[in-house]
């Protein structure tokens, strides 16, 4: 745990009083302090290409009145700098006062250890496993022409000290393993990524040499790519795989119901709470108290309990997900979705591990049911436009299924639909509910944050394949 | 203010001389200060304030043929030199590299000409307010507009690079950036599009008004999309869609991915990747250019580059590090291209639009659909049909899809190039792509 007041002339009881006085006649706000040391370790091309460590220390003060929002932040801890940041947001409100609201929900529940995975591993452990990494790639197949590996690990201390004193902490730790191998054979060159991570030790990934699963996913992946065909162009049906598939669900559905979008009435979704949007069966939350997860947080940035949120009920929309402001807004409470990249940022209701829980069919059953379409296994990212509400992703590892058997691998192709229209294109959903393993950053408005996904095989009706192949 | 360079020289070889005593054979510094004031707006009104007041230092530090690096935004002593001491302790443990090395001294930059790229005027919150304000008056005078959200950020900066060879330079930079974002809504559907300025001198931002009328104009314009059919068709991208193609070229050109071999354009030196009708040039000196540089990250001096002639790839991106590896000397790019634009073609923008019977105009492109290995293109699409020259109706919820490869040897450019952001495009039509739709 950091202490932010032993590193400058500001005392706590300084920070305290110029937290009150600044949000007295404000509805809402805090001081958000921030140290966090991060690493990355990146061999590239047979070499150890990076090592790098950084530290950040900072605060970032806030103060809302009604609809406005004022933000100072600095990288400086110091009695003059949070008073200059005072007398700054104290300018902008000038007009507009407000009524502080004190509550703020309690938890003693923690969803992962205080711990700081850089410093539990030696540096030359992991660079060991880097090189191993590589050697095992190279010497696995001829084809083997590029290994990029990484290790990033993070440990990010947070205070925030609201009007009145109260004070809220949290701990959090963040790693990454990742691998990434290009093959060449007969002149045609395929990639192949796969990665993990979470909020634990790094240990998990460095014993019983658990590395080389990473490895033999990234080469099965772009072997598959090396034998791809186009891909096909227009509407057909399709096929999800379980797990890292949902992002799917995170860019077509859980951004739109994101508070902020709905309270601006700009998201698609704003005018269908406790309409039906989804197929019945369809059942979708957001949660962030999943044991060790990316996407979890024992408090949100502005110091709510994280929650399991439940989105979509059996088709119906049941809630957005908030942060306090949007919250307030809209009058109702905040679901702990109140995040932000670091100090430097605003808050905004951010998505943490989006899930769409388990059906009853078989992915076998799916598949069987398709005379045309495509099996997708594995993507790259998403991307959604809030307001019309389309939304795309794109395949990395995808086959094409003909009278329901799976036939040849295609090449990466984005996929395209409507968000609200979606999930009432879902015709079957799987048994077989999986978790991503770990590597989703979702960015909004310029902001990156850690998150997961998990959803089982799911069949979607009638979706937009972008092919080549007429 | 933004703090001066005394200030970041002194910081700078204090850190020098701290990796220097404990051991270190060659070292880099970079020390930058930045002040961001925004002010946003929603529906007329006041929204947000955010005031952002950031150092930052970064340090390299070699041991021989060994680096490592690190990087903090706390700038007390006692701090840096507990990280120089980290990094010091890293750089022994990490693996020699022969490519490893600080710029030839013989390539450093030696002077630092006027840019014109700091503008040091203030323009109070309260005048962002008022500039606002005009701009969110004439987005939202179409009755159609049922949302509009804008911002002006006003950015003042300064660095220092400084190696233990010697190189200290820096210079202050500005920037202001005013943005609009719009929603539109009729009975069948709600579109969002945006506009925005950036400038390196206040005055050479667009009117408010202007900036809130086109956001309007381009949100409105696209209400109630139909879907096409899945076809082979002839595409028109804007020039906000179309410079993207030249960040794409400049990705697949930089001298890490050719290192790699990770590039659809490795081994394509002095061969023909475009349309012979082509030009491309990365200049890094353009008077006020969003782009403009006096050196690149090392410090090296960064010259005009031809990057393709009449068709021809003849130049690469080249860093220190990637230069050593393709045995090519830096060409002062270690973070990239600098202005980089596309040349004029010959056809004006109207002919541009006339010259099949019918195409596909694209305005917005999503998803992250470039494969740099193969080439391989595919993204979702907004846009509008154009029959004749005319734009028909807007279009959504579809795909283009091709292969760079073929994609660049099919490009036509209209004259219609303007500077205003640092990649720079004139609009371009590139003939059998694939669209997917219905």
């Amino acid at each position: 745990m950091s202490n932010f007041f032993n590193k400058s002339d500001l005392t706590r009881q300084d920070a305290d009083k110029i937290v009150s006085e600044t949000l007295n006649n404000c509805d809402d706000g805090e001081l958000y302090l921030e140290e966090s040391k991060s690493e990355s370790i990146v061999l590239d091309d047979n070499k150890i290409k990076s090592s790098n460590y950084s530290s950040d220390l900072g605060f970032g003060f806030r103060a809302i009145s009604n609809e406005v929002v004022a933000y100072s932040y600095s990288n400086e801890i110091s009695k003059d700098s949070l008073k200059s940041s005072s007398e700054n947001l104290k300018s902008t409100l000038k007009s507009i006062k407000g009524t502080y609201n004190h509550e703020i929900p309690k938890s003693n529940k923690k969803f992962y250890e205080d711990i700081n995975p850089i410093e539990q591993k030696s540096l030359n452990s992991k660079l060991e496993v880097l090189n191993k990494v590589n050697d095992f790639l190279r010497k696995k197949d001829g084809s083997v022409k590029q290994v990029t590996a990484s290790f990033a690990g993070e440990q990010k201390s947070i205070e925030i000290i609201r009007s009145g004193g109260e004070a809220l902490t949290d701990v959090r730790p963040l790693i990454r393993f990742n691998v990434s191998v290009m093959l060449e054979k007969n002149g045609r060159k395929e990639t192949g990524v796969y990665g993990i991570g979470g909020r634990q030790s790094y240990d998990d990934y460095l014993k019983n040499d658990n590395w080389k699963n990473v490895c033999e996913e990234a080469f099965r992946i772009a072997s598959v790519n090396l034998e791809s065909k186009p891909a096909p162009a227009g509407e057909m049906k399709v096929v999800l795989g379980p797990g890292w598939p949902a992002i799917l669900i995170h860019e077509a559905i859980g951004h739109g119901l994101e508070g902020d979008f709905n309270r601006k009435k700009t998201s698609a979704f704003h005018n269908l709470m406790g309409e039906k949007v989804a197929s019945d069966g369809v059942t979708i939350v957001d949660d962030g108290t999943i044991d060790n997860r990316r996407g979890s947080l024992t408090i949100d940035d502005e110091g709510t309990p994280t929650e399991r949120t439940v989105l979509i009920e059996n088709g119906i929309l049941k809630n957005f997900m908030q942060d306090r402001h949007n919250a307030r807004l809209m009058n109702t409470r905040s679901t702990g979705s109140g995040r932000r990249e670091n100090y430097r940022h605003i808050v905004l209701p951010r998505m943490r591990n989006t899930m769409m829980l388990s059906g009853n069919q078989t992915q076998d059953e799916m598949i069987k049911s398709v005379d045309k379409g495509i099996f997708a296994v594995s993507f790259g990212g998403g991307q959604v436009d809030i307001t019309s509400g389309k939304f795309v992703f794109n395949c990395t590892e995808a086959y094409e299924i003909n009278n329901g058997k799976i036939g040849s691998p295609i090449k990466g192709a984005t996929l395209i639909g409507d968000g609200p229209s979606i999930l009432k294109e879902v015709s079957m959903v799987g048994n077989d509910m999986m978790l991503d393993p770990g590597i989703g950053t979702c960015g909004k408005a310029g902001q990156g944050v850690p998150v997961g996904v998990a959803q089982p095989s799911i069949l979607i009706d009638k979706m937009t394949v972008g092919g080549t192949k007429l | 203010m933004v703090k001066d360079q005394e200030f970041l020289k002194s910081k700078a070889s204090y850190c020098l001389d701290l990796a220097k005593k404990m051991g270190a054979t060659d070292v880099s510094v970079t020390v930058g200060h930045s002040i961001s004031e925004t002010v946003n707006f929603r529906n007329k009104s006041l929204e947000a304030s955010d005031r952002s007041d950031g150092l930052a230092l970064s340090i390299e530090t070699y041991l021989g043929k060994r680096r490592s690096s690190i990087s903090s935004s706390n700038l007390l002593d006692e701090n840096i030199k507990t990280l120089i001491e980290k990094c010091f302790e890293t750089t022994k443990i990490t693996p020699e590299d022969e490519f490893n090395s600080l710029p030839d001294k013989n390539l450093l930059a030696k002077q630092i000409s006027n840019l014109k790229l700091y503008d040091e005027t203030r323009f109070e919150n309260d005048k962002k307010i008022k500039y606002l304000k005009d701009l969110e008056e004439a987005a939202s005078s179409d009755n159609q507009i049922i949302n509009t959200e804008s911002s002006f950020t006003e950015n003042k900066s300064n660095f220092i690079l400084a190696n233990s060879d010697g190189f200290c330079d820096g210079y202050k930079t500005s920037s202001f950036t005013t943005s609009c974002v719009t929603v539109a809504k009729d009975e069948k559907s709600m579109e969002r599009d945006y506009e925005f300025s950036s400038k390196r001198h206040l005055s050479d931002i667009k009117q408010a008004s202007d900036l809130g009328n086109k956001a309007a104009e381009q949100t409105i314009r696209k209400l109630s999309p139909n879907k096409i059919g899945s076809e082979k068709i002839n595409i028109i991208f804007d020039k906000r869609i179309s410079k993207g193609m030249l960040s794409v070229f400049a990705s697949a050109i930089s001298a890490s991915a050719i290192a790699r071999g990770t590039s659809f354009l490795k081994d394509k030196i002095d061969q023909q990747v475009f349309a012979k009708s082509i030009n491309v040039i990365d200049k890094p000196d353009i008077i006020k250019g969003m782009g403009s540089q006096n050196f690149d990250s090392e410090g090296v001096n960064s010259n005009t580059l031809q990057l393709i002639e009449n068709g021809i790839l003849k130049n690469y991106l080249v860093d220190t590090y990637n230069g050593k590896k393709l045995n090519l000397q830096s060409n002062g790019r270690s973070g990239g291209n600098t202005n980089l634009y596309f040349e004029n073609g010959n056809i004006s923008y109207e002919d541009l639009l006339k010259k099949n019977s019918k195409s596909l105009y694209i305005t917005e492109t999503i998803g992250h659909g470039s494969n740099l290995v193969t080439g391989d293109y595919s993204v979702g699409a907004t846009g509008f049909l154009v029959e004749d020259g005319e734009f028909k109706y807007p279009v959504n919820e579809i795909t283009i899809a091709g292969n760079f490869k073929d994609m660049f040897k099919n490009i036509t450019l209209a004259n219609d190039l303007e500077f205003e952001y640092s990649v720079n495009s004139p609009t371009m039509m590139i003939e059998g792509m694939t669209v997917a739709g219905k």
